[in-house]
């Protein structure tokens, strides 16, 4: 018996929860998963995670989840950051804040305890990330599903979050720019649905953003059914429902 | 059993991955997605029946579901005065369900009122009537909840309408008093039936669905699909007699709902072979939207614009 659990903690992939500038509102989100919290535990191991784990360095692991976003005047955030890169095989940007950079792009410095501290880019563009997950904060069901994900290897539901047009520098302007500029609207209300500010009111079967608001995020983007579809996912859905 | 219903030639059918047979329980007509089962029906109730758009089953099968405990609110959408303008409602009531019964051909983004079913009224099992545009978001919705938190686990059912296209409000008024020569609010009902938008009321007026489309909005010039392909049962008037709709039965929830509904007497049930124009026609408009739709697609990328990532034929 206890080589057999010796074989499947082998086996059974590590996972770390890195976290940088942010209000840990995405932590909250994935912890937020409850009862499947448990099911997570029983997919990955959890070597590092500083809301659940009393453990002060991370080791290498198989998935990492990087909340946050990096200072540039602060080394020791950007050090953290590229030794999770150098320490992990898979690199999801969990988050608004590390997908999007999120309300960090407002950032101009200035404020105690730390007022150098002014530039916040995305992660993606100090290292390179594996997967994007906009949005502030992520359903928590996004952490069940990508981790599930990733231990099943299932490929074409990650293949949607690791293309770099889900991340980076995201605003409501992209569903003008990339969805109404190109006839694409269908105005169904799904953007307007999953922003978290309720920056966006639609008129006229219209999205309408109050730019005061919108945080950046970049959820109402990736929520649109026009930016991508993912079909094949869907197809397998059906079959369960 | 292919064989048996399809009407479209084997070498068709063999291409067509999505939508074609692939499993044995489920049947297909290339152009209508994966289904389990397609009839006629429409609904028992004559209060129901008086205020339909067709057969009805629509409200039916919600009035079931609530009153049975399938769903405890729906989100949907509504005329909210006499200008004919969409309303998104959550429906929490058969009375309330009924209130939103008929077709408006006009742009309703009631997917936004999911998050106020699930936040502010705390349903726990909500029902969906979409477009099959709505349904696609509802699906993307569950599958990736970026921005929705614990909504996806609580759709209990969804319900998708067939759709051609729909219009701006605008364009919807410019059609009925441009084209139909009458005022919106004499308007009662709206139709779109074999190629023509048709308004009753206080006269009955109509016009050509060619005129009427260049109003249509321009997103649905890249939808592919006429019949809601990922509904749990698509609804809808084409294919079927007048007074009746045609439905599509496709998931297991679908089925167990639909026929509880049947036999607690909510809706009565047909054989839709035997109906006139019956499922002939309604492949080929299926199919004629979605080679309209690749056409669209391709023109778009040959024109170096982006298109939605991933589509469906």
């Amino acid at each position: 018996m206890k080589v057999y659990d010796e074989v499947v903690n082998m086996v059974k992939p590590k996972f770390a929860y890195v976290h940088l500038a942010a209000c840990s509102g995405c932590e909250i989100s994935f912890i937020d998963n409850f009862e499947r919290l448990l099911d997570m535990m029983d997919m990955v191991d959890f070597e590092y995670i500083t809301l659940l784990k009393d453990v002060q360095e991370m080791p290498a692991v198989d998935i990492v989840f990087i909340d946050g976003a990096p200072c540039l005047q602060s080394e020791e955030s950007v050090k953290m950051l590229k030794e999770a890169r150098s320490k992990a095989g898979f690199l999801v940007a969990w988050g608004g804040c590390s997908a999007t950079s999120c309300i960090n792009n407002f950032s101009r410095g200035g404020q105690m305890a730390q007022p150098q501290h002014e530039s916040f880019p995305q992660v993606c563009r100090i290292v390179k990330v594996d997967a994007f997950v906009p949005g502030s904060p992520p359903g928590p069901e996004m952490a069940y599903n990508i981790i599930k994900a990733f231990v099943e290897g299932d490929t074409e539901y990650l293949r949607y979050l690791t293309t770099y047009e889900v991340g980076g520098f995201a605003c409501g302007c992209d569903l003008m720019k990339n969805i109404i500029e190109n006839a694409l609207c269908i105005g169904c209300g799904a953007c307007a649905m999953s922003c978290p500010t309720r920056a966006i009111t639609m008129v006229l079967g219209r999205p309408c953003i109050n730019w005061e608001r919108c945080v950046k995020c970049g959820a109402c983007y990736a929520q649109c059914p026009r930016s991508f579809l993912p079909v094949p996912v869907m197809d397998r859905m059906m079959e369960g429902l | 059993m292919r064989g048996m219903l399809c009407a479209v030639p084997e070498e068709l059918l063999a291409g067509a991955g999505h939508g074609s047979n692939d499993g044995g329980a489920i049947m297909g007509y290339r152009g209508f997605g994966r289904y389990k089962e397609a009839l006629a029906a429409k609904t028992m109730d004559p209060k129901i029946m008086s205020v339909g758009q067709d057969g009805g089953v629509t409200t039916a099968l919600l009035c079931y579901s609530i009153d049975n405990g399938i769903i405890d609110g729906a989100v949907l959408t509504r005329k909210s005065g006499p200008k004919w303008v969409p309303e998104q409602v959550i429906a929490t009531s058969k009375k309330e369900i009924i209130e939103c019964t008929g077709s408006i051909y006009a742009l309703s983004p009631n997917m936004y009122k999911l998050k106020d079913a699930v936040r502010e009224y705390a349903l726990e099992k909500v029902g969906y009537v979409g477009l099959p545009c709505q349904i696609d978001a509802l699906r993307k919705m569950q599958l990736y909840p970026f921005g929705a938190r614990g909504i996806g686990e609580r759709i209990a059912l969804a319900l998708g309408i067939f759709c051609s296209e729909n219009f701006h409000m605008e364009g919807l008024r410019t059609i009925i008093e441009g084209y139909c020569k009458m005022p919106i609010e004499d308007v009662n009902k709206m139709h779109i039936t074999k190629g023509k938008f048709m308004v009753e009321g206080k006269k009955h007026a109509e016009v050509g669905m060619k005129k009427a489309s260049r109003y249509a909005q321009d997103g649905d010039s890249v939808c592919p699909d006429l019949v809601a392909e990922y509904a749990d049962i698509s609804i809808g008037s084409i294919g079927s007699e007048e007074g009746w709709n045609t439905v599509f039965l496709r998931t297991r929830k679908g089925i167990d709902t639909f026929y509880g509904a049947v036999s607690a007497g909510y809706i009565e049930t047909d054989d839709i072979n035997k109906a006139k124009p019956g499922l002939e026609l309604l492949e080929k408009l299926a199919l004629s939207k979605k080679a309209a739709a690749k056409e669209n697609i391709e023109k778009r990328k040959a024109m170096g614009l982006f298109v939605t990532r991933d589509q469906y034929y």
